[in-house]
């Protein structure tokens, strides 16, 4: 690392980061509704965004920081396991395309925020509603922490916030304006702000990317020489495990763990509740699945983005903390002036995500914690009064946990929240195509799913842990190394399909439906869908 | 494509058939790690394992694409024939 303030790139990054911002504060006049009280207006965008708004808000929202961060520093460490975001985020588009147009129409007309809202009607019942918002609200926060981490590793990067001597409050204050300025507009616009961040967000990063996959090689002398020079490093032994770093294709005893890491990564991440958001506020049917068939260039995007970890191999790049490689590597090897904007681009890329993420917590709270627990009358503008003070505090809880706490435990909790979110799908999905998994059922599966997921991930040692030290362990009955989250969702489905057995042949008192078929395949025009304002009243479906 | 009206079209259809295999391909190919995991061939220095997966991100796009239009055929004909 070089020693002081790299002064140019953190002239060009506070140059974006202050156009962001202002951005960021002139989004909540962009496309105003009437109803701005509602919370479909803070909360969702007015349910208004077409093709291109909803590709750049979902791609700057999937797509975090984080990831540009964490998915080249896995490979960076280890090679061949790391590529599987690849895979992963090619596989989600299918799953987006089969399931989320459904529950898109059967929220438009029936007025849900939520999933938790559409479990309520779906299933009638508040418990498992509740479940669904609690793990949707504690796999978002680790997330958010981690989009702080992604800003902190530029930060260090660009040598401000000093070393380990400094004072903490000296250290961190760059990381705390960046963070209050983010909850100021976040409260102030709403999904608006990050829907047009996003704009500048992808267009920087899509630079960066173009010129860092050209670029970079040229100056190291090509992919052969690249991933030759890689090829020794991973040969190598590592001395904490007295096994090689790592390979450049998974050997035999690799294949089931990419193979379910890929499956069980996808299935998570349309069931969180940021990617629920962003897919809810789109105009209509068409708009999601005409998605699905753009989406995949970020995915591309990742894959080139991937391949920056074997460069930083081969450009000699040293780091204790893996999570620097790429940033080091842009640094080495960029000018100041455009190590600036790549740098700009992963700080902005933060934030994007990190806004959509607090909207989405807040929703929750609002309307599945709040609404339903504590004031059952309460009307759309005190919800949204209610969630935008709740997405500030899911903020400041986010900033304190990254303080406060070790690195280390933000990255274990995302990847309980990996875990834990995909355990919300049977009731989910299910209740998107069948009405016959009985409500107790579905609740029990995801006791037994979040209970068995997160024991397993306890006891899961790394060279460095001794818990959490991964998210593969040995699939019971099969014995091949697999993703813990993917065994626990088929423990869950077992559980849920015996239970609904025996509780319909007991005939236990099934929930009230609000739904009724055709609601899941209701389009724009259709009698009951708003085209674009849903009626003020859209607050206060469902007749509780 | 609807000539009797007020006959519910049929769930499966061939066009959903075909729907259904674009958007189950990319499941097959990608999760069958063993048929991509190794070096050889290379593409401009790159080995197989990671140019093949790259390559699937437009194999697949082209499906969904090609699902997309087709769905929207299918849902065209549906209204269609119920109003016909």
């Amino acid at each position: 690392m070089k020693d002081g303030v790299n002064g140019v790139a953190l002239a060009v990054f506070i140059f974006f980061f202050l156009a962001v911002t202002v951005i960021g504060f002139m989004a909540s006049r962009w496309r105003k509704a009437e109803n701005e009280a509602s919370l479909d207006e803070w909360g969702l965008g007015g349910r208004s965004f077409g093709t291109w708004v909803t590709w750049f808000l979902l791609g700057g929202d999937l797509y975090t920081a984080y990831t540009f961060v964490a998915v080249p520093a896995a490979i960076y460490a280890a090679g061949a396991a790391g590529f599987f975001a690849v895979p992963y985020t090619i596989l989600v588009y299918p799953l987006i395309f089969t399931f989320l147009p459904r529950l898109w129409s059967v929220s438009h007309k029936h007025g849900y925020v939520t999933t938790s809202d559409f479990v309520r009607g779906r299933f009638g019942s508040k418990g498992l509603s509740l479940a669904v918002a609690l793990t949707g609200i504690l796999a978002t926060m680790p997330y958010i922490a981690l989009q702080l981490v992604g800003i902190q590793a530029v930060l260090d990067v660009m040598g401000v916030g000093g070393g380990e001597t400094t004072h903490w409050f000296i250290r961190d204050l760059p990381l705390l304006i960046a963070f209050a300025v983010l909850a100021a507009y976040t409260y102030s616009s709403g999904l608006r702000a990050p829907a047009l961040i996003a704009f500048v967000k992808d267009g920087l990063i899509y630079l960066v990317i173009a010129v860092a996959i050209i670029y970079i090689p040229i100056k190291l002398g090509g992919f052969d020489e690249i991933f030759s020079k890689a090829g020794e490093a991973y040969a190598q032994t590592n001395e904490a495990t007295g096994q090689p770093r790592g390979s450049l294709v998974p050997g035999d005893m690799g294949q089931w763990g990419y193979a379910t890491l890929a499956l069980g990564s996808a299935l998570a991440l349309f069931m969180y509740p940021h990617s629920i958001t962003a897919t809810l506020s789109s105009r209509s049917r068409e708009v999601i699945r005409r998605n699905t068939t753009i989406l995949p260039l970020y995915s591309l995007m990742l894959g080139l983005l991937a391949l920056l970890g074997f460069m930083a191999i081969a450009a000699g790049i040293k780091v204790d903390n893996g999570q620097l490689a790429i940033p080091q590597l842009f640094e080495n090897m960029f000018p100041d002036w455009f190590a600036g904007v790549a740098f700009a681009a992963i700080g902005i890329g933060a934030l994007v995500p990190a806004a959509i993420m607090s909207i989405a917590a807040a929703n929750l709270f609002t309307r599945n914690i709040y609404k339903d627990f504590i004031k059952p009358d309460a009307t759309p503008a005190q919800e949204t009064k209610v969630s935008k003070l709740v997405s500030l505090m899911v903020k400041v809880g986010a900033l304190a946990f990254v303080l406060t706490m070790d690195k280390t435990v933000a990255i274990n909790f995302q990847l309980l929240g990996g875990i834990w979110i995909l355990q919300t799908m049977p009731a989910l999905v299910g209740g998107l195509f069948t009405r016959w998994f009985h409500r107790w059922a579905l609740l029990a599966g995801w006791a037994v799913g979040m209970l068995y997921g997160t024991a397993a991930a306890y006891g899961v040692a790394s060279p460095t842990q001794k818990h959490f030290g991964g998210s593969s362990k040995e699939i019971p009955g099969i014995g091949e190394i697999g993703y813990i989250g993917l065994t626990a969702i088929v423990l869950n489905i077992v559980v849920v399909v015996v239970l609904t057995f025996v509780l319909n042949a007991l005939k236990a008192p099934a929930g009230v439906d609000e739904t009724s078929p055709s609601d899941y395949t209701a389009d724009v025009g259709d009698p009951g869908v708003k085209a674009e304002l849903p009626p003020a009243t859209a607050g206060a479906p469902g007749g509780h | 494509m609807q000539e009797e009206t007020g006959a519910k079209p049929p769930t499966v259809t061939p066009g959903r058939v075909v729907i259904a295999l674009c958007l189950i391909a990319p499941f097959v190919a990608l999760l069958w790690v063993s048929s991509y995991a190794r070096v050889e061939p290379t593409f401009i220095g790159i080995p197989f394992f990671y140019w093949y997966q790259m390559l699937w991100v437009l194999i697949s796009t082209g499906l969904t694409m090609i699902a997309y239009v087709l769905w929207r055929r299918d849902q065209r004909a549906r209204k269609g024939g119920a109003s016909a």
